[in-house]
């Protein structure tokens, strides 16, 4: 059975932006290794002649006018917006400094 | 006011005959509601403001003799991952718990021209991720016919809120048979549209390619007044199909209709086009209907197994044809989706960082002596629940360097065959079928606690997922009872031939009864 280690668990955890636990290290090792364990058996599947589908009904560069458009109500939309921003100043979003 | 089995064109006659007020109705619905919520937890958010001020108006035009359309003054229930504008839209997590939507969306803008009365927001799996509506971060979701039993998932809330006559209609959203499912498990209509047929705009997205929004209802005819107001091609949702130019296109609908003798295009009402055929046994007698051997293998409980049998025996009373036809790749599709669904999992999540909205684990102060890799690790460390962590880190796995090809390029082969496999079976130039019939679940309702193990979960949702990648309308519609519990059949049909299947589910329906 194909698993995945504690090592590449906190690897992913760290490029997925999630921090574990040690417990939840132990934990999510165990249960990713049984789902991956499950879709190895795609590896039966004969995929020789398959020919990959980008969308599912056929969709391909749906494009439209670039063209500015008018939002009603903007000033109100744009204090919705802001009200749930975590941290703010003004009608600024405040985000955590990221040079040193 | 007796609210029990209370469908679409009853409240609306009784509207009409003014034997009750759009208000009353709807205070019988919310006071219900808040009667009942400690036993099945199936609502978060109650919009009774709106939902009042809607039946007011809706009381108005009654009052001045106007003429009402059929879904107005609907109380209808909304799964909370769809947005109603200034109501709270927590998606069932934590990291969403006290955020409020700052728009409608677009199928939330259709209900509310159409004059249907929002009741509240129905809880979930969180982000629409589990089949049993026990990974809410708000509390587990009681089955109405056993409240030891889970309702199914994601849609759980929605199920359980019709099923417990605590709406008329629900909302859910489907992904892999998260509508389909919780239907079958409640005894209720669930309906999961062809991908594109429902514009996705406002609703918090899971997995982008399969996510589609559908109705849960008593009765098919109640589930296909909701389709047609909310279906359509919508400019804020791309993947939207505009039906006009796909149908021209579409070879096998072409011969479903030239064989079932449907007149006209779709320049009028889907619906309309269908309703001016006087017999649907007339209409069907043409019907060929495929049994697929792969949804009855291992694995299917066996007292369900023998009630779909005897479902699929009503229609061979009214069709020209029930054969048993193969689909090899079924076995494949829980795999393909395992894959598929987590990489877009992990990319469509990404957003939750605890900057711009949402849950945050930084103090306005913290913020700029804290660094901001800090920030995400502990918001989302916090902010998500197990769940969601494993599918956002499976989906990271599947898609990181020296592993993609593996997985993800993998699976898409395999979609793309899945995806043949079904056109095959429908193709009528090579003695197609027009519809499939399978069973929804392999088993009835579960306990809550039963299954811990993640892919145990996950296997319940074996006969859904299939068509969910391959972009078909499926839907689950109650065909009998197994130690009391409900049992759904599905009905899968090809790309775009919604219409049809919600007809025949009607033929199942007066069959079943």
């Amino acid at each position: 059975m194909p698993s995945i280690s504690k090592k590449q668990v906190e690897h992913i955890a760290k490029l997925a932006r999630i921090e574990l636990t040690e417990e939840e290290k132990e934990k999510f090792t165990k249960e990713l290794s049984s789902i991956l364990g499950y879709v190895e058996k795609l590896g039966k599947a004969d995929t020789s002649k398959a020919k990959i589908i980008a969308q599912i009904t056929g969709l391909e560069n749906v494009m439209r006018e670039d063209k500015q458009q008018k939002t009603e109500n903007r000033k109100q939309k744009v204090k919705k917006l802001l009200k749930e921003a975590p941290s703010k100043k003004g009608d600024y979003i405040k985000v955590p400094k990221i040079l040193e | 006011m007796k609210l029990e089995n209370f469908t679409i064109e009853k409240a609306h006659k009784g509207l009409m005959k003014k034997e009750f007020s759009c208000t009353e109705l709807t205070r019988a619905y919310l006071d219900k509601i808040k009667k009942e919520n400690k036993k099945y937890n199936a609502f978060l958010t109650l919009t009774d403001k709106l939902a009042l001020e809607q039946a007011k108006k809706v009381d108005e035009k009654i009052s001045h003799q106007e003429k009402i359309g059929p879904l107005e003054g609907i109380p209808i229930a909304i799964k909370d991952n769809i947005l109603v504008e200034d109501y709270k839209c927590t998606a069932g997590s934590k990291i969403l718990e006290n955020y409020a939507a700052p728009y409608d969306a677009t199928v939330i803008k259709k209900l509310k021209k159409a004059g249907a009365v929002i009741l509240g927001k129905t809880n979930l799996d969180e982000f629409a991720m589990g089949s049993s509506t026990e990974n809410s971060a708000l509390g587990v979701v009681k089955n109405p016919h056993d409240i030891s039993r889970v309702p199914g998932g994601s849609s759980g809330g929605s199920a359980a809120a019709v099923a417990a006559d605590e709406c008329i209609v629900a909302l859910g959203s489907d992904t892999g048979g998260s509508v389909r499912q919780p239907g079958s498990f409640c005894g209720v209509v669930g309906f999961k549209p062809s991908y594109g047929m429902v514009s996705r705009y406002g609703l918090i997205a899971m997995a982008s390619s399969l996510d589609q929004i559908g109705p849960l209802a008593k009765t098919i005819e109640d589930t296909q007044v909701v389709f047609d107001v909310i279906r359509g091609k919508d400019n804020l949702d791309s993947t939207t199909i505009d039906l006009n130019s796909k149908f021209k296109a579409s070879a096998s609908l072409a011969s479903i209709r030239g064989r079932s003798g449907r007149q006209g295009g779709r320049n009028s009402k889907p619906s309309q086009t269908w309703k001016q055929v006087p017999s649907p046994k007339f209409q069907f007698q043409n019907l060929r209907i495929g049994i697929p051997k792969e949804y009855f293998g291992k694995g299917i409980d066996n007292k369900v197994k023998e009630v779909i049998e005897k479902a699929i025996k009503n229609f061979e009373k009214i069709a020209v044809e029930v054969k048993e036809v193969s689909l090899p790749h079924t076995d494949y599709a829980l795999a393909v989706y395992y894959i598929i669904m987590p990489a877009e999992v992990s990319a469509n999540l990404a957003r939750y960082d605890g900057v711009k909205y949402g849950f945050s684990t930084m103090s306005n102060e913290q913020r700029t002596e804290n660094s901001l890799l800090n920030s995400y690790l502990k918001t989302r460390a916090e902010g998500f629940g197990d769940e969601v962590r494993r599918r956002i880190m499976l989906g990271t796995y599947v898609l990181s360097a020296g592993y993609l090809e593996a997985y993800y390029g993998k699976a898409q082969k395999v979609k793309a065959l899945i995806k043949e496999e079904f056109e095959r079976v429908f193709n009528p130039s090579v003695d197609g079928v027009d519809i499939l019939l399978t069973p929804t679940s392999p088993t009835v309702a579960f306990k809550i606690g039963e299954k811990k193990d993640p892919l145990a979960m996950y296997l319940s949702d074996i006969y859904t997922v299939p068509a969910s990648l391959a972009g078909l309308p499926a839907i689950s519609l109650p065909c009998g009872i197994v130690n009391k519990l409900p049992v759904g059949l599905q009905i899968i049909g090809p790309q775009f031939a919604d219409d049809l299947i919600l007809e025949a589910a009607k033929l199942c329906e007066q069959s079943c009864l």
